[in-house]
Order: C-alpha cells, then sequence, then structure tokens
C-alpha cells in the first residue's frame, strides 16, 4: 500500500483514469467467469487484454458496457464511482463497443443503421447522419459510403461502421472485441492505423485479442487473463512473447493421467493436404496432413476458430472437402456420405452436444439407435421393433453407468454428464476403429470428466485410434500421445506433450512459432 | 359485360378493398417490428360486433369504430404479452386470439343477429363531387366511397412515410431485422414491439367495424368470412410495404367482387376466392432467391422472441 502512495510521478492519478474496475465478480450457471478482476484504462493508451477463449475477457468488457451486470466489485469511470446497467448507460458515460459479431441490420444502408442509435431530427434523419459521415472520413480515416447496404460491405468495411456508431455520441472509451479475428492483414494494417490516430487524440482504447503479435504492434500495456483471473498487467515494451504466452497458457506443472504404453499399430486414419471452407465460404482448413494410428490418441490443440471444427466435420463427413483426401483403413472416404463414413467404423463425439449430438425430444432408446434404426435388428419391415430397442436401451444404459429415469425419458432431460455418456454408449459401443471426439469434456463436472477421459483411453487400449479436439489445453496433452497444433487452418507443428514445453505449444497456438516439416513428431 | 358492369365490380370491389387495407396496413407494423399475429380474423370479427352493438345503441357509426378500435388493441395485447414477454410461440398465439375471438363475437353478438343499422347509425357512401363521380369506370369508385374508405388511405400515407422517412421507422424496421442491434444501440426492443402489435391491433379493430358499420351494416355471426386471412395474405403480397399495401387491397377486392359478378355467368366464386393467395405464393416464390430476399423479404427476427444476452 505504501508504495502505492509515493506511485512513481508518471503514473497518472485515480482521477486521471478513463476506467477503473476492481474485484469484478460474474458468475454464469457453472463457470465463474470473472473472478476478482481488476483493471484500469488510461486516457490515450492502447491497452491489450489477452488470454485464451473463455478466459473471460469478454465477459469482463461486456459488464462495462452493460450487457451483462456484475455479482460484485465496483467500477469507476473518470474517478466517479458509476452504476451501468444497460448498453445506454455505457453510452452515455462516453464508452463505446465494437462486438466481435457486427450488431449491425444487414438490410440497412450505413447511415440507417448509424441514425438507429444516433439520429437527433425526427423527420430526414440520414441527412445529418450523412455529413457527420464526412467528418469521419477526414478526421480518423474511416471511409465508408452511407448508401452501401451492409450486406453488401466487407467484414472490414463493417467494422469501421461499427467504430463509427461507437465514436458517434464522442465516446472516449473504446472496446474493441477480437477486432482483427474477420479481417485480411491489409484491413488489420489499416485498423491500427485508425486505433493509433484515436489513441493520438487522447481517447482509451481496451483491445481484446489473442494473438501475441498484434500485442506487441499497437499495445501500449497488456493485461493478461487466464481462467477468468488477472495474471498480470505489464507494459508491452518491457515484455517479450515468450513471458505472455506462458501466462496466457498457464504456468502450472501438468499433473498426468494414469496413461498405459500402448504400442502403436497400423494407420488408421489418413489426412492428406486437406482443404475446407468455413460456414461464410472462406478457408477454414488449408492444406492440412496427419495420420493417427491404432492404439493413438492424436490431439488438435488450438485456439477456437483456426480450423478445428471444419477439419473434424469434413473427417466424418458433415462437410465438404475442396481439396486432399481423407482415408479410414486405406479406403477414400473424402466427400462420402456421414452414414457411409459412420459404416466404416467411425464414431463421432459431436460439440455442442445438445445440438448436434442427440435429438433432444426423443427419449433416450430412441437417441440410442440413431444410427441404426434402419437396420437390422431394430427394423422389421416398415416398423421398429421397439421391445428390441428397449432392451438393447437397458444394456446399455447399465453398462454405460446413463443416469435416466428410464429408456422413455426424453433425452434433454439427463444432465449433461449423462447426455455424453449416452452420446458415448451410442458412439462407442460397437468398438469403433476411429473416434473422433469434439472438446467432449467441455462443460462438465469433475467426475463426468474423469469418466469420458477414462472412456477415451481405455478404447486406446482396445486399439481404436482417437482424434481429440479440446480448447483444454492440459486435456490433450494429458490424452494425447501426439499434438498436432492449428493455427490458422493449418497444422503449425506436432509435438510429444512430454517432449514440447508449455511456451513453446502456446507460442505456436498463437502464430508466433512454426516448426520445420522434419521437425514433427511422426 | 357491358361498361356499366366493370364499372360496378370496380365499385364494389374498392369498397371490399378496405377492411382489407386496414387490416393489413396494421399487420406490416406489427411484422415490420418482428411479431407474426395470426389472430387478424379475431380481431377484425371483435372489432366488427363491438362497432354494430355501439352504433346500434348510440346511433353514431363514428363511435362505434373508436370502439372496435380500442377492442382490436386490447385483443392484440393478449397477444403481445405472449409472445414479447413471455416468448410463446407466436403462431400458435396468433392462431388462438383468432378462434377466440370467432368464438367470443358469436356469443356477445346472438342477441343482435338479424338486426339493421338505422341509416343514421351507419356510413353511406356519398359521392365526392358530382363531376368526379361522373368520370368513366374509376369515377364512382374513387369518389363515392364512406369516411373509412378516404381515411384508410391517409392513414395507409402516413404509414409508409413514418417507415421509410422518420426515425421511428427506422427503429422498428431495425426492431424487426436485428433486434439486438436495436438494444445495443439503447432501444427499448420490447416498447417499439408492444407499440406496433398495439397499432396492428388497432387497425384490425377498425377494419372490422367497417365492415358492420359501413360494408354491410348488420350483425352476421362469422361476417369477416376469412378476410382477416386475406389480409395476411396481402401483408405478404405488399412486401410488407403500405403503399404496394394499397395497390394490392384494391387488385384483391376486385377480384372478390368479379368472382360475385362472375358467379352470374357460370363461372365457380370459389376458384375466384383463391386468387389472392395464388399472387401471394407467386409473390413469395418470385423472392425467394437470396438477392431477393435480401432487397425485400419478410423482416429478418420475424417471429422470433428476444432475449438481452442470448445468441
Amino acid at each position: 500500500m505504501a508504495s502505492e502512495a509515493t506511485a512513481v510521478a508518471s503514473e497518472p492519478r485515480e482521477t486521471d483514469l478513463l476506467v477503473k474496475m476492481v474485484s469484478i465478480v460474474k458468475r454464469f450457471p457453472g463457470v465463474l467467469a470473472n473472478d476478482h478482476v481488476n483493471f484500469e484504462l488510461r486516457p490515450g493508451e492502447v491497452h491489450a487484454l489477452l488470454g485464451e477463449n473463455g478466459a473471460g475477457k469478454t465477459t469482463l468488457m461486456n459488464i462495462l458496457y452493460g450487457i451483462y451486470y456484475p455479482d460484485g466489485g465496483e467500477i469507476y469511470v473518470r474517478g466517479r464511482r458509476v452504476e451501468i446497467r444497460s448498453p445506454r448507460d455505457a453510452m452515455s458515460l462516453g464508452i463505446g463497443m465494437v462486438h466481435q459479431h457486427f450488431m449491425l441490420v444487414d438490410r440497412h444502408t450505413v447511415a440507417e443503421n448509424i441514425a438507429l442509435g444516433y439520429a437527433e431530427s425526427l423527420l430526414n434523419p440520414l441527412k445529418e447522419i450523412k455529413e457527420r459521415l464526412r467528418e469521419f472520413a477526414e478526421k480518423y480515416g474511416l471511409k465508408v459510403d452511407p448508401d452501401a447496404y451492409i450486406w453488401q460491405l466487407s467484414a472490414g468495411e463493417q467494422q469501421r461502421v461499427e467504430i463509427i456508431k461507437a465514436l458517434y455520441h464522442g465516446a472516449d472509451i473504446l472496446i474493441l472485441d477480437e477486432p482483427t479475428s474477420v479481417l485480411t492483414p491489409q484491413e488489420t494494417r489499416e485498423l491500427f492505423k485508425i486505433i493509433k490516430r484515436m489513441r493520438d487524440e487522447g481517447k482509451g482504447i481496451i483491445f481484446i485479442t489473442h494473438k501475441l503479435d498484434e500485442v506487441f504492434e499497437v499495445a501500449d500495456r497488456v493485461t493478461v487473463m487466464r481462467r477468468g483471473k488477472v495474471v498480470g498487467t505489464l507494459k508491452a515494451s518491457e515484455t517479450t512473447k515468450e513471458e505472455l504466452a506462458r501466462m496466457m497458457v498457464g504456468r502450472e506443472v501438468l499433473f498426468r493421467l494414469e496413461k498405459e504404453r500402448v504400442s502403436r499399430g497400423k494407420p488408421v486414419l489418413e489426412v492428406e493436404n486437406l482443404h475446407a471452407l468455413n460456414d461464410r465460404g472462406l478457408p477454414a482448413v488449408r492444406g492440412v496432413s496427419f495420420r493417427v494410428h491404432e492404439g493413438e490418441i492424436f490431439g488438435i490443440a488450438g485456439v477456437a476458430g483456426n480450423g478445428q471444427r471444419e477439419l473434424a466435420e469434413v473427417v466424418v463427413g458433415l462437410r465438404k472437402a475442396t481439396a486432399g483426401r481423407v482415408l479410414i483403413d486405406g479406403v477414400d472416404v473424402t466427400n462420402k456420405s456421414p452414414r457411409f463414413i459412420a459404416s466404416r467404423g467411425v464414431a463421432h463425439i459431436p460439440e455442442e452436444r445438445l445440438r448436434h449430438g442427440i435429438v433432444p425430444n426423443l427419449s433416450v432408446a430412441e437417441n440410442l439407435i440413431l444410427k441404426d434404426y434402419y437396420k437390422e435388428p431394430y427394423r422389421r419391415g416398415l416398423l421398429l421393433d421397439h421391445s428390441k430397442v428397449i432392451e438393447d436401451a437397458e444394456r446399455l444404459i447399465n453398462k454405460f453407468d446413463i443416469v435416466t429415469p428410464s429408456p422413455l425419458t426424453p433425452a434433454k432431460l439427463l444432465s449433461g454428464g449423462n447426455i455424453q455418456r449416452l452420446i458415448c454408449a451410442r458412439e462407442l459401443h460397437k468398438e469403433p476403429r476411429l473416434i473422433v471426439a469434439a472438446h467432449p469434456t467441455y462443460g462438465l463436472d469433475v467426475g463426468a470428466t474423469e469418466y469420458i477421459r477414462r472412456i477415451l483411453l481405455e478404447q486406446r487400449k482396445r486399439g481404436a485410434a482417437v482424434l481429440l479436439i479440446s480448447e483444454d489445453l492440459e486435456e490433450v496433452l494429458q490424452l494425447s500421445d501426439r499434438v498436432g497444433v492449428m493455427f490458422n487452418g493449418e497444422i503449425v507443428g506436432i509435438v510429444r506433450p512430454e517432449e514440447a514445453s508449455i511456451e513453446e505449444i502456446g507460442l505456436m497456438m498463437a502464430g508466433a512459432r512454426r516448426l520445420a516439416r522434419e521437425e514433427m513428431a511422426s | 359485360m357491358d361498361l356499366s358492369v366493370v364499372e360496378n365490380i370496380l365499385w364494389v370491389g374498392f369498397r371490399s378493398a378496405t377492411p382489407l387495407l386496414l387490416a393489413s396496413l396494421g399487420e406490416i407494423y406489427a411484422e415490420r417490428s418482428g411479431i407474426l399475429n395470426l389472430g387478424v380474423e379475431g380481431m377484425m370479427i371483435m372489432g366488427a360486433v363491438s362497432a354494430f352493438i355501439t352504433a346500434l345503441t348510440t346511433g353514431n357509426p363514428w363511435l362505434g369504430v373508436a370502439v372496435a378500435t380500442a377492442v382490436g388493441l386490447l385483443m392484440s395485447l393478449i397477444h403481445g404479452v405472449i409472445s414479447i414477454h413471455l416468448r410463446g410461440n407466436q403462431v400458435v398465439s396468433g392462431l388462438a386470439l383468432t378462434m377466440f375471438g370467432l368464438g367470443l363475437s358469436s356469443v356477445i353478438g346472438r342477441k343482435y343477429v338479424g338486426y339493421q343499422l338505422p341509416v343514421k347509425a351507419r356510413f353511406l357512401p356519398k359521392p365526392l363531387s358530382e363531376g368526379l363521380v361522373k368520370l368513366p369506370l374509376v369515377g364512382k369508385a374513387l369518389f363515392d366511397q364512406e369516411p373509412l374508405f378516404y381515411l384508410s388511405i391517409v392513414i395507409a400515407v402516413v404509414l409508409w412515410f413514418v417507415l421509410y422517412r422518420t426515425k421511428v421507422g427506422i427503429v422498428i424496421r431495425s426492431t424487426g431485422e436485428n433486434p439486438a442491434a436495436a438494444d445495443a444501440l439503447g432501444i427499448n426492443v420490447y416498447l417499439v414491439r408492444y407499440a406496433c402489435t398495439a397499432l396492428g391491433g388497432a387497425l384490425a379493430g377498425m377494419a372490422g367495424a367497417y365492415l358492420s358499420v359501413a360494408y354491410s351494416p348488420a350483425w352476421i355471426e362469422n361476417m369477416t368470412a376469412g378476410r382477416g386471412w386475406i389480409a395476411l395474405a396481402l401483408t405478404i403480397f405488399a412486401l410488407w410495404n403500405p403503399l404496394r399495401a394499397i395497390f394490392g387491397a384494391y387488385l384483391f377486392g376486385v377480384v372478390e367482387a368479379g368472382g360475385y359478378t362472375l358467379q352470374a355467368y357460370g363461372y365457380s366464386q370459389w376458384l375466384l376466392n383463391g386468387v389472392p393467395y395464388l399472387l401471394t405464393v407467386i409473390v413469395l416464390t418470385a423472392g425467394a432467391t437470396e438477392t431477393m430476399r435480401r432487397r425485400m423479404g419478410a423482416p429478418a427476427a420475424l417471429g422470433v422472441p428476444y432475449v438481452r444476452g442470448e445468441k
């Protein structure tokens, strides 16, 4: 405390701070998203908020912008204690936010989108907007055609509209939530120029990111968050990529799960130079190659949105590959139907289990035969053999410890852990050759997590090949025999967990390092 | 067919267009804000019965219109609470409102079946000027009408102006397209949706009043006869635009009037009754491509309840 009172002269006084958030707590069901978080922003600085997905960065900023109300803590804006209960409150305090997912009305023009919140005249509101837009173009280089429809604009142009919206009311605190994630490199450079111009005007800018390079390119200070807590706040000029990567990913010693040695067999899954597009039609998987063998767990690590989801979907047949091949036991299954691929012995434990893993309104028994209902012994002519369905369901419920009142209970009434057991029962009881598991323990409690991990290790021991995709780096490192790190649609490195340091993997996840072909573990 | 037959079809057609136009204008506003209200038929029939009873007892048709408007508004608020605050299924709630209105109006109106409104308690077509009425073909259709005919056109133009030329219009349209974007800019999404739903109910009630105090000044059970559904088709046919709704209403009205006339010539009236729906399907098909949908499709958030912080 004493040292704070005699702070260095260059440190700003409390009242000069634009924002000071003290001991912010925010809980969501089952998650402590913000755990006594402190954060401050000075005028004329770009303050990066760095962390992995789910570290609590966006939650913290949504609290500052009034979208969430904190469960504890205090917020000061320009030295005054404030209550921010809605975006409107935040706006009147001079806070603007550019969301990661743009909040724009696609079918309206640029001017209409801005007039929605800011036009002062009731009649012909677009005229004043167009005049102000010219001003923004001159002052910050924020050029955009006021009469263009939003759906006609590129992501970079849409972002400019969002920044204009945030500045329109004279905001001097600007929050940018992963602003570069949708931009091309050229657009990113343009954005950084705009950010610097705003900073030189004396505005405070909070820049949420998980990319290390950007911190050094644009930020004055950086606050690192992990698992809902602040790990530290540093000057960008006084730190290194390695230090930030370690803070971001975590430095605790990895606890090793009891993992038997299993000798690896012949390759089951072979992926060769695979390319695929994401839902928006942009390249998401870009030339990925790897093999997964019998008795091997191959983990994919990476920050969400770097092509992992698309990769898994191509392997199980839910997404078309644009180039390259996928082989299962030497048979080319590229762009074959999911049913065909499943019939080759491929099991899929999908992400978002409620949406992709089960049909919530069907019973547990019906969910258990989703992959087999059209075959013997369940099919009897045009009908289902109901007693056989129930009989088999009861067997699987016992074998996989699914806690359910009855096989006829709607699957949506089960807990998350039991839904995941149900999916495992359906996918694994026929001893598949390959298991594609995406975020299999996401959101589960400790017991269920333990159970799922044990099942995956049992399958490995049995001789199955497992492709494990997870954002939980510890999980990937614990379970996998080899880990491929994905960044920007490519595998930038394949390592053995016992040989790689966490810093190295962190740097690869952040796109700051990549292994040469011969360095990759095979 | 001689010219006077066509003239008469146009006159009757324009008369029967007024309730379609009024109800559709209201539905356009409700849907523009994101609320689908399939209860138009129910609100309309409740407007009809309450307007009739009020006009009959007070002798004042304008009072009838006022009461019907209020009744329609109150009915729509039931739908508003269910679909806005309780986030219920808007299709189910709207259908329930229609059945509720049809049933309740029968009960309320039982005593009044067969009554006629005295002349002073109803609206009568009155020529605007002797000269204009003599115009060939359209003279009678355009200038020999009741006050609500002219009022409905004024309302349509005003609603178009508000929707496309004012800030209020931008707020309403944005709320129906992307409520999260409106909310992020401090717009009260619930308030906008309630107001638009209420306006929809009020105009549906007024449409009902037109039926029972002007079009056929008597109370007959189920006298709306599916006009609420045609108004819903018209909303789509007009592509949620009040000015296009004027055009569509007169087209649908003339088709309906033509149906009665052609009956005399041995054609089935029922075939022509299907024409409004057929036209709507054609418009929907034409607008099905991606680009067309962006330019003129249904409001993107139509029928989707809004909760802050949910994706």
